[in-house]
């Protein structure tokens, strides 16, 4: 026998007691009474200061209604399947604290937006997963391969480190007013990926990505209203990584 | 309900998976199916590093990779597959790099190396510089230069696709199959979770790289989608599986939440503390302290906690300390935990140190195979067109502890071999037909479930699973909380039948697939438990309090747990559970196991040795 199931629960726990919180829930159940009608629903439910908006979910999932649907599965922030509008902001539910979005108030959950809703706060992510391929996010090369490694000089390597964190979550591109209005847009998780192989100095298919996103629904639509960046769950300076890659358009220099 | 037919079809599309598809998908028809979106798998969550005796930045090669990996394994590491896996370790590195991976980098612009636990110079003499890594996201740099490729190659994939069934045309469940006679694996059973809809698929071969089980435990650094699916499947198709007792908990997870903090953190100077500020690992591994095998840095945190010196208002966990580390450096080398630590407990680990405690992490054992991948259905048996790769198989090269990096190369260096010897075997094998009911088993379970009108909850049956095996099956164990856990998991699958979704739908019912994830689970915890009742040792990830030692002359074997129907036989199962003390070396893997309508028989394999005498492990 051991400790561990006292010490499963936070230390920290002790510093911030539990509270009840009110989650207002986007619903869309088109198999429900509700039919094609997407609903609020509201429910309350007691929580820990260190419990996120994904552990409230999964309460109300768990406890009160399981037919409340979302995608979720590392919990920490690094698969990106649960992006969705929290507070009409877009962020991961496993990735935010309940404590920090100020609890006091109900807390609304939506589907993220410019992506067909399916059920609930799960989307169709095909048409993200499209344009992300479109890019051709992969390494170019020409030539026959070395025996050992390709050399890259950590300068080199930290030129295109910021766009490799991408998790592919969508939260940019669904926080992107011009994607809302115009779904065939790249969005910033494409042109993010696509910034990932243009700066990497062992790619050679920079002119070929160039060309793709010259395209009318390609990097000029964006309009900078830095969205993107500010939705990004990992850091990225999605805006910057943007302009950089118009930036290359024009001086083909990258 | 649609059928399909590919010569390969690869379950599971994690770093195994997807290995093993950039093999099959250039020369066969093979598709990937996978309950998740590629880049959504737990190989994105591994952070370290991926060990290669590389030699960039000091002398190493890859027999002392191999011993390490042995020694780390405590002898129960096969030791033909462990230096297959450090020989082919090079190459598996320098072919994602070719792919794109962006690793760390030297001051020569070569791929960059640090420490990691357990691997070490010249078999220990010192801790040596092996770990290829791309800052903390290595695995997160696997995943999607994997699935990159796999975008590049064209690699077809069901995404949010649930197997729920393998077909093999022998009933292997019953156990009556002679050895020696010809098993196919025929087709897998899936479930489209976006309509509802079922799918078979026929193919010649097929390869599981589901991944583990990690959800059997409350506490883990485990997505909420591992739930051993791969395992278990095949177990209750007859097959055994493999080491089952041996799950790695990882010394430093978030303490109270599981998440993961990479053992890199150590690896780049970071110390484990107590309650008193004392660097404990000192005591237990002179040699390469907070570096020693996680087993061992595990065991010795929960010991320093349970002697009373715990650090925190209730004692409870001990403290990583990164303080005495430039803040440059660690944004440099260890940006996402650090993170971690200031999303989830608000720790500036800049300044504080980070509350921390063992985490259910790896599941060592799995679906058993030789090193091509095949799957063995007894000890020498192989399944014709079944393969298994990564965290679901035991090759082993993990043995009874896995080291730190050596899951990234495992997924690799396996993934590519059974895809290649996958595609290979389905360029000579014809389709063989599958019954005409192939989905019956799985729309009847399906349904049943769906339709039970009310019943326990789900969450409720998980909880109690998750709450007792973290209780009597965790970095301590005794034939006393082990038998309660075993009884505890009788009842819960008693309580299993029982259990009812609220949603009925077609569409997206993840109340569903939960409920039938929970089903995994069970099996998976009944074959954790009733192998640690057996091993009446102490071994790599498996310590009994009431036998501390090693026991080569008894347990130097694999444990091999098959689940097979009652036969009137079980009268002495009660007696083999209650049997203590010394066993005859014949007998110890005669433990037999009784649920309502099955038993849990054990058997056993050899462990190949080859170079290395098994030793006194020691740090």
């Amino acid at each position: 026998m051991t400790a561990t199931l006292e010490t499963s629960a936070p230390a920290a726990i002790g510093e911030i007691p539990s509270f009840d919180v009110t989650i207002r829930l986007r619903r869309y159940l088109p198999e429900s009474e509700h039919g094609e009608e997407s609903y609020w629903e509201e429910f309350v439910v007691p929580v820990h200061g260190t419990d996120r908006v994904l552990d409230a979910l999964h309460k109300i999932k768990w406890e009160h209604d399981g037919s409340l649907t979302f995608r979720r599965s590392c919990a920490h922030g690094v698969c990106g399947s649960d992006a969705m509008r929290i507070n009409g902001r877009n962020r991961l539910a496993c990735k935010t604290l309940l404590k920090d979005v100020n609890p006091d108030k109900p807390i609304t959950v939506e589907p993220i937006k410019g992506l067909p809703v399916i059920k609930d706060l799960v989307v169709d992510m095909e048409p993200f997963f499209a344009s992300y391929r479109e890019i051709m996010p992969f390494l170019i090369t020409t030539g026959n391969e070395p025996s050992g490694e390709r050399i890259q000089s950590a300068e080199q390597r930290e030129r295109f480190d910021d766009t490799t964190k991408c998790i592919l979550c969508a939260a940019c591109t669904s926080s992107c007013p011009v994607f809302w209005t115009d779904g065939q847009y790249f969005g910033p998780a494409a042109i993010v990926n696509a910034h990932r192989f243009i700066f990497d100095s062992r790619d050679e298919g920079a002119e070929q990505r160039l060309e793709i996103l010259n395209d009318k629904e390609g990097v000029w639509r964006c309009r900078t209203t830095f969205n993107c960046t500010e939705a990004c769950p990992r850091g990225i300076e999605v805006t910057k990584a943007i302009q950089e890659v118009k930036r290359a358009m024009i001086t083909r220099a990258f | 309900m649609q059928t399909h037919q590919y010569d390969v079809v690869i379950v599971g599309a994690g770093g195994a998976g997807m290995r093993a598809a950039l093999e099959s998908s250039g020369q066969v028809r093979t598709a990937v199916i996978s309950k998740l979106y590629p880049t959504r798998s737990h190989t994105g969550a591994a952070q370290g590093g991926m060990c290669a005796a590389l030699a960039n930045v000091e002398e190493d090669n890859w027999e002392w990779h191999t011993f390490d990996t042995v020694k780390g394994g405590d002898y129960l590491v096969d030791q033909d597959a462990a230096e297959v896996m450090a020989k082919e370790a090079i190459d598996a590195v320098l072919d994602l790099e070719r792919m794109g991976l962006p690793f760390n980098r030297t001051p020569e612009g070569k791929i960059d190396q640090r420490r990691f636990g357990g691997h070490t110079r010249n078999h220990g003499e010192a801790a040596v510089r092996r770990s290829c890594y791309a800052a903390d996201r290595t695995g997160h740099m696997i995943l999607q230069t994997l699935y990159q490729n796999c975008v590049k190659q064209d690699v077809e994939f069901f995404n949010e696709f649930y197997v729920l069934d393998l077909i093999v045309d022998h009933d292997l469940s019953a156990g009556n199959v002679p050895d020696g006679e010809t098993v196919n694996a025929t087709g897998v059973v899936a479930y489209d979770l976006a309509t509802g809809e079922i799918h078979v698929f026929q193919a010649k071969a097929i390869i599981f790289a589901t991944g583990g089980a990690g959800k059997i435990f409350k506490t883990t650094s485990n997505a909420h989608t591992l739930t051993g699916d791969g395992m278990a499947l095949a177990y209750r198709r007859g097959l055994p599986l493999e080491d089952m007792e041996f799950f790695q908990f990882h010394p430093t997870g978030l303490a109270g939440l599981g998440i993961l903090l990479s053992e890199a953190a150590r690896g780049e100077g970071g110390i484990l503390r107590n309650g008193d500020g004392e660097r404990f690992m000192e005591r237990y591994a002179p040699t390469i302290k907070d570096l020693a095998p996680r087993d061992i840095v595990a065991r010795s945190m929960a010991n320093e906690v349970r002697e009373g010196r715990g650090a925190g208002p209730n004692k409870d966990y001990v403290l990583l300390d990164l303080t005495h580390l430039e803040p440059a450096h660690i944004d440099a080398k260890l940006p996402d935990i650090t993170e971690f630590a200031r999303t989830y407990l608000g720790i500036e680990p800049y300044t504080e140190p980070i509350p921390v405690y063992p985490t259910a992490h790896y599941a060592m054992g799995g679906i058993p195979t030789n090193i091509e991948g095949e799957v063995l259905r007894n000890e020498t048996d192989v399944v014709n067109g079944l393969y298994a790769a990564g965290e679901v198989a035991c090759v082993s090269v993990h043995g009874s502890n896995r080291l730190g990096t050596n899951s990234l190369l495992d997924i690799n260096v396996f993934g590519k071999r059974a895809g290649r010897a996958a595609a290979a075997y389905a360029k000579t094998a014809q389709f063989r037909d599958l019954p005409e009911d192939a989905a019956a088993r799985t729309i009847a379970q399906l349904e049943e479930m769906r339709e039970r009108p009310d019943g326990e909850r789900v969450s409720d049956v998980r909880t109690d699973l998750q709450v007792t095996m973290d209780m009597n099956a965790q970095v301590f164990r005794t034939h006393e909380s082990l038998t309660q856990a075993a009884k505890d998991i009788r009842e819960l699958q008693a309580r299993f039948k029982n259990v009812s979704v609220q949603d009925k739908g077609r569409m997206f019912n993840t109340d569903l697939l939960e409920a039938l994830e929970l089903g995994f689970l069970l099996d998976i915890a009944e074959t954790v438990v009733v192998g640690a009742l057996n091993r009446k040792e102490s071994r790599g990830g498996h310590f009994r309090e009431d036998f501390p030692d090693r026991d080569d002359a008894n347990y130097m074997r694999h444990t091999m747990a098959y689940r097979r129907p009652l036969d009137g036989t079980e009268a002495a199962t009660a007696l083999a559970e209650a049997e203590q003390g010394d066993i005859a070396p014949e007998n110890a893997f005669t433990h037999v196991s009784d649920f309502e309508n099955y038993k849990v028989v054990l058997g056993s394999k050899p462990v190949t040795m080859t170079r290395y005498e098994p030793m006194e492990r020691k740090y």
